[in-house]
């Protein structure tokens, strides 16, 4: 069994098809006549011109507008009278073969944008050389695996899927991806979860490892490979398989339904994402909104820190997308265990009880202010409420609201505008903020509780720690105390209390959190279907009288027992 | 015939706008270029103009030599001017 990046869940079982689309290997050669070479070159764009246009064509179709757009830049790129230009003046003065002088040329702009501390920009990088690929092929002659024309059902295994590939490819027949390189944002993550199509990525050397008659399985949630497997495994994927794809046929029944208890009670179930690429699970699993959105992405794999600008469009993307569904945006969240190379933090002896998030902003007032100025210009474009991680005690939460005050006293005098309504909030992550949790409650219009660290805290259980990771209990009953407080606590104040971690998808925990009176529900966004099918099963009534129940327990383990029993 | 013109919209001349540009440019016969800095970008290529990587505030020259050269530089500066209806 290999192990890789689920990248698109679901299970596929079949017969692989290797693609050869790995870096053409182009060499300088002696030239004849640099006229023949012009035409060589000239000739190999027109035919890459029609091929775009077709593949443009097909994905319109099949994929709508947003994806065909992607085409429209590599015709700009093909039309590009400075790649032209640049490459015949390569054949004629430096007496270059037409495919060598085009790589030169190709790679001096690949080389620009790839420098850029730009994510925009490299990832226009991959589209020159997509394009530039197109045309080798065409100068040189030397096909790849024409996707469009498969016959019976295959496992793709690739170094890496291009947009065009995934484009051109007869989608009836691909039972699934494998990938050498790539995570879960790249691209051919997305096209795979958009196309609903399991892939695992970022195996390595997958395509050295199997051969064109090999049967493999692939669980794109797990991100688990099985070459060849002996015939009681391929069975018991089988049935996973059937099972996942009923389980999907159930779900899609709740989609665009209200998340609504069988007595009435109404919720939210929202997402928490990490990048604005996670907006399209969002929404397809039907999130209500966004209940954490983690700013470290656009501070992490970087050498420098994001300006506001970059920022400001993430925020902006997000935003505008979700409109009028509400975005709780959480202010940076770094420091302890999660470094940034250029921000020099000293080590530290227990990180998590360390120098991190709010601590961290107000200690590094430029920084964190270059981010709520972002959030705040980018507040007009949705329904965005700003969320301050990590606050332990009334004076950091004062603190943090002062700054945020002084960022807008700033925007008022140079006239930028943001938007009047947006609501405030802090986690609830530290015990001694749970505890002072009605006072809090008066200076903020919301609390999200952010159970990994809560319960971490309050356990004093350091949840890395594998020796001690039964003590990390989320039935813990002081945990669950303690949650039930803080709900109570935001209430009698007349603000809404919501969840952000693992705990709000978690079905076992999810008829207690109803009971307590939780508002806002977020989770990751392939939880939120599984989650609104079982509270449409459930009676605020009835769950009430399980908190009060739950909470006269002394252990988790009864806790779990009698849930386990009570709830099926 | 030549223009200056200030970029005024957030993105600068970059996605979106950096497109629009060289649309808008490629209208054109007449040879655009723009000017920044010393340095001449051809004002037709998106190549050229994403890698100059204009941000917002950037003073530049748009110079059009051609039969065209005043409704060029006019359209171009019409889009600059409306911040790409941003």
């Amino acid at each position: 069994m290999i192990v890789g990046t689920g990248a698109s869940p679901g299970i596929a079982l079949g017969k692989v098809l290797i693609v050869r689309n790995e870096p053409l290997i182009i060499e300088k050669e002696e030239i004849t006549s640099a006229e023949e070479e012009k035409g060589k070159l000239l000739e190999a764009m027109e035919i890459s011109k029609s091929q775009i246009a077709k593949v443009r064509e097909k994905t319109l179709k099949e994929l709508g507008e947003e994806k065909a757009a992607i085409f429209d830049a590599h015709i700009m790129i093909l039309e590009d009278p400075e790649l032209t230009d640049n490459t015949i003046n390569r054949i004629e003065k430096e007496k270059l073969n037409a495919a060598y002088a085009l790589k030169q040329t190709v790679l001096e702009f690949i080389t620009i944008f790839e420098a850029m501390d730009n994510e925009y920009m490299r990832e226009r990088a991959a589209d020159i050389r997509d394009v530039s690929d197109r045309i080798l092929r065409n100068i040189t002659g030397e096909q790849t695996t024409d996707l469009s024309m498969l016959e019976e059902d295959v496992i793709l295994i690739a170094h890496d899927l291009t947009p065009s590939d995934t484009a051109t490819m007869n989608k009836e027949k691909v039972l699934g991806f494998l990938t050498n390189i790539g995570g879960r944002t790249s691209h051919t993550a997305i096209m795979a979860r958009s196309l609903e199509i399991p892939a695992v990525v970022g195996l390595k050397d997958i395509t050295e490892k199997l051969e064109s008659l090999d049967f493999v399985i692939l669980d794109g949630e797990t991100g688990r490979i099985e070459i060849n497997p002996p015939d009681e495994v391929t069975e018991q994927y089988k049935a996973l398989k059937e099972a996942y794809e009923e389980e999907r046929k159930a779900l899609e029944e709740v989609k665009g339904k209200e998340s609504i208890t069988a007595d009435g009670r109404k919720l939210e179930l929202a997402g928490n994402i990490g990048t604005p690429q996670d907006i399209e699970g969002l929404q397809k699993n039907d999130a209500e909104g966004v209940g954490l959105f983690r700013t470290e992405f656009i501070y992490m794999n970087r050498d420098s820190l994001p300006n506001e600008e970059e920022q400001f469009q993430a925020y902006k993307e997000v935003l505008e997308a979700l409109n009028p569904k509400p975005v709780v945006i959480r202010t940076l969240d770094i420091g302890g265990d999660k470094k940034l190379s250029y921000l020099k933090i000293d080590e530290e002896m227990n990180p998590f009880l360390g120098y991190r998030a709010i601590r961290l902003c107000l200690k590094e007032k430029e920084i964190f202010k270059t981010q709520l100025r972002a959030l705040l210009r980018a507040s007009i474009y949705g329904n965005l409420k700003i969320m301050f991680p990590m606050i332990s005690s009334l004076e950091e939460l004062l603190e943090a609201k002062a700054v945020l005050n002084e960022v807008k006293t700033d925007l008022d005098k140079e006239g930028i505008s943001y938007a009047s309504n947006i609501e405030v909030g802090m986690m609830i992550e530290v015990p001694s903020a749970a505890i002072i949790s009605d006072i809090l409650a008066k200076h903020v219009d919301f609390f999200s509780i952010g159970t990994n660290d809560l319960i971490q805290y309050t356990c004093a259980v350091d949840r890395m720690n594998e020796k001690i990771d039964h003590l990390y209990q989320p039935f813990n009953p002081g945990v669950l105390r303690l949650i039930k407080m803080v709900i109570d606590h935001g209430h009698q104040e007349g603000i809404w209390v919501g969840m952000c971690g693992e705990m709000a998808g978690d079905k076992r925990m999810i008829p207690i959190l109803l009971g307590m009176g939780l508002d806002e529900f977020s989770m990751s966004p392939s939880s939120i279907l599984p989650a609104r099918k079982l509270i449409q099963t459930l009676t605020f009534n009835k769950t009430q009288e399980l908190v009060e129940k739950v909470l006269s327990m002394g252990t988790a383990d009864e806790i779990e027992e009698y849930l386990k029993n009570t709830i099926k | 015939m030549e223009r200056k013109v200030m970029i005024q919209n957030e993105t600068g001349l970059h996605a979106r706008p950096a497109s629009s540009f060289v649309k808008v440019a490629s209208q054109f016969t007449s040879d655009i270029n723009i000017e920044f800095n010393g340095k001449l970008i051809n004002g037709k290529s998106i190549l050229n103009i994403l890698s100059a990587g204009l941000q917002k505030g950037a003073e530049i020259k748009i110079i059009a030599t051609g039969a065209d050269e005043k409704e060029a530089v006019e359209a171009l500066e019409n889009l600059i001017n409306s911040k790409f209806n941003e």
